[in-house]
């Protein structure tokens, strides 16, 4: 059974993605995610200084198995995360891009509307654009119709830690969408990975619930473990969920 | 769309200060099982009736904190400008009638100033200024903003109040954030305290937070100077400012600063005291009404008192602070705003915060345009 997740031209044997905000030193944040196996690490644009070789967060980053994932956290329109995206191109050199688009600095809710339209330019521009979204069938759609290559929607705001609230939407997007479908933000704990992973979700991203826990690394590699054992369940097929007992012997067995 | 003066002007100084101290033990213990809390919880977060549930508060402070900020602490640096005031404010070092040696940094000292922050890693500064539209008006201003622009990530003022339109050049030319405090929302001991000079006019520093907010403003940060009346009622109406704010200007983010008078020259004896127990409570009861709040503190409180609160709820943290202008590099023997109280080097207050598993954030902005 092929288990790699593809999206454009890169393929993971990992379907945990990570961040790398919150720790509380480049060197557990490194330890912590080389612990997970991640092979797709986001970094926000504002908190490192791309220009800078000895940036110390991109210093800690430089692995053989990780791929950088530029994320544009701060900006507030469309114009400024294509501004954002060039420059993380040109400095960082991958054209890959999580579009983060929150001009609420509060609960960092996604603007739907600014997304499409940067995603759009961006595409055009030849970006590997990964949008982080409300958990909105609608707009994934009309996001996969400008040609981004994945989608990200939601399962609760940012650092929640709540799981999946959005549960009913991620499984409408899950069915419709032929684009990978990563669930980020709002995970936990491993068990919301994997109910995530449970319901066909291609891959999870994670931060807060690793960076903020008591031991990072023994954490990152329960999520790691939690997303397989996830995969795994999805893919053997979960038995229903019944309302009912339903008898072994049943009453009616007679007539057979 | 009406300031936040016509919403002010509902709310009663005497009758809020008697329904804060009339909280009891029950309405704190509300409070805290509540997960969505309203400025009513918030009075009893403040009120002498929670002092017994301190230890509790700074546990849970320090849990939503980290949540939502992680195991990270910003550092900023203040950079004073110019001395130069026409206000009269009863407090402050900078008052007019102060017979000390005015001072207004030139481009080349403000770049010596610079050098000196750059070198001990600054990324953030906050540009500070007294009030003389003469010599430190907006012109002044946006040419030190765009001189020190190439050197800093983010850059903040703490200056006089501005109009809408001048705001909103300062935003295109790289401000980030402006700093206005309300000193207190006491109107006639605002008028004590503020006797002469533009800032005499109370309602006009109270509705500068709403031309911001309408300049398009990436941070607003809010406060009152403690000691000049009751912290408890002024911490009020600085949450109220806040809420206000947050549904008017959504895009903006907020900042909540506590300072303390310390002495300076001139001085003035604070006529209500605010306890050292007192501070940690209101920083924690702001952490409880909002966890997603910039919480910053400065140099004004001691050493033993900013190692502990780093863990408390404070996000953002200046050290090495000087308060005159040219403090740093140009003529570090000039008089001071204020005195500061932790004195440690930039290198020994952040070994402090590695120590206690707190990742020093020197960049946290850029501007994509």
């Amino acid at each position: 059974m092929n288990n790699k997740l593809q999206i454009a031209d890169k393929t993971f044997s990992s379907r945990l993605f990570t961040g790398t905000g919150k720790f509380s030193s480049s060197a557990l944040m490194k330890s912590a995610l080389l612990a997970s196996e991640s092979e797709l690490i986001t970094v926000a644009l504002k908190r490192v200084d791309v220009q800078d070789k000895d940036d110390d967060i991109l210093l800690h980053l430089n692995h053989s198995r990780i791929n950088l994932l530029p994320n544009t956290s701060g900006v507030r329109d469309a114009k400024e995360a294509v501004f954002a995206a060039e420059l993380s191109r040109e400095a960082l050199e991958t054209n890959w891009v999580k579009l983060e688009i929150h001009p609420d600095p509060r609960y960092l809710l996604p603007d739907p509307i600014e997304t499409l339209k940067a995603a759009e330019a961006l595409v055009k521009k030849g970006f590997v654009v990964m949008p982080y979204i409300h958990a909105d069938p609608v707009l994934c759609k009309r996001l996969e119709e400008v040609g981004v290559q994945c989608v990200m929607p939601l399962g609760a705001p940012i650092g929640s830690n709540k799981g999946l609230k959005t549960q009913e939407f991620l499984e409408i997007i899950i069915e419709q969408s032929n684009v990978p479908v990563i669930v980020d933000a709002g995970i936990g704990s491993p068990s919301h990975a994997a109910h995530a992973m449970e319901i066909g979700a291609d891959a999870v991203l994670v931060n807060t619930a690793i960076a903020v826990s008591q031991n990072p690394v023994e954490m990152a590699e329960a999520f790691k473990m939690a997303v397989q054992a996830g995969r795994m369940a999805y893919q053997a097929k979960l038995a229903p969920v019944k309302n009912q007992a339903e008898a072994s012997s049943p009453l009616t067995s007679f007539l057979n | 769309m009406a300031a936040f003066e016509t919403h002010f002007n509902t709310c009663n100084w005497d009758d809020t200060l008697a329904s804060i101290n009339a909280k009891t033990k029950a309405d704190v213990e509300v409070a805290l099982a509540s997960n969505k809390r309203s400025l009513e919880d918030f009075k009893a977060l403040i009120s002498p009736a929670a002092k017994p549930f301190l230890e509790q508060m700074g546990q849970m402070s320090r849990e939503l904190t980290k949540k939502r900020f992680g195991n990270t602490i910003q550092m900023y640096a203040p950079l004073y400008l110019s001395n130069e005031c026409q206000n009269i404010c009863t407090y402050c070092g900078f008052s007019l009638t102060n017979k000390i040696p005015r001072r207004t940094l030139t481009d080349s000292e403000i770049l010596k100033e610079v050098k000196f922050l750059k070198n001990k890693g600054f990324d953030h500064v906050l540009l500070v200024t007294g009030e003389a539209n003469n010599t430190v008006g907006v012109n002044y201003l946006n040419n030190a903003i765009k001189l020190v622009k190439p050197h800093f990530s983010n850059i903040s003022i703490e200056v006089q109040p501005l109009e809408q339109n001048e705001y909103e050049l300062l935003i295109e030319n790289g401000l980030y954030a402006v700093l206005v405090y309300q000193e207190t929302y006491h109107k006639n001991e605002y008028k004590k305290h503020h006797p002469k000079g533009k800032k005499s006019n109370f309602e006009y520093r109270l509705d500068t937070p709403d031309r911001l907010g309408k300049a398009g403003i990436h941070k607003i940060g809010l406060g009152a100077l403690f000691g000049l009346e009751d912290w408890r009622a002024d911490s009020f109406f600085t949450a109220l400012h806040l809420k206000y704010l947050q549904k008017h200007y959504w895009k903006t983010k907020y900042s909540i600063s506590f300072p303390r008078l310390r002495p300076h020259s001139g001085g003035l004896e604070p006529k209500v005291e605010m306890t050292d127990a007192d501070l940690v409570q209101l920083i924690c009861a702001y952490r409880l009404l909002d966890e997603d709040l910039e919480l910053s503190m400065s140099t004004r409180e001691s050493e033993t008192f900013r190692d502990h609160i780093v863990q408390l709820g404070i996000t953002s943290i200046s050290s090495e602070s000087k308060t005159n202008p040219g403090g740093y590099a140009v003529e570090p023997q000039s008089l001071e705003q204020f005195e500061i109280s932790d004195e440690r080097s930039t290198e020994a207050f952040t070994k402090m915060l590695k120590n206690q598993g707190l990742e020093v954030v020197w960049k946290d902005w850029q501007h994509f345009n």
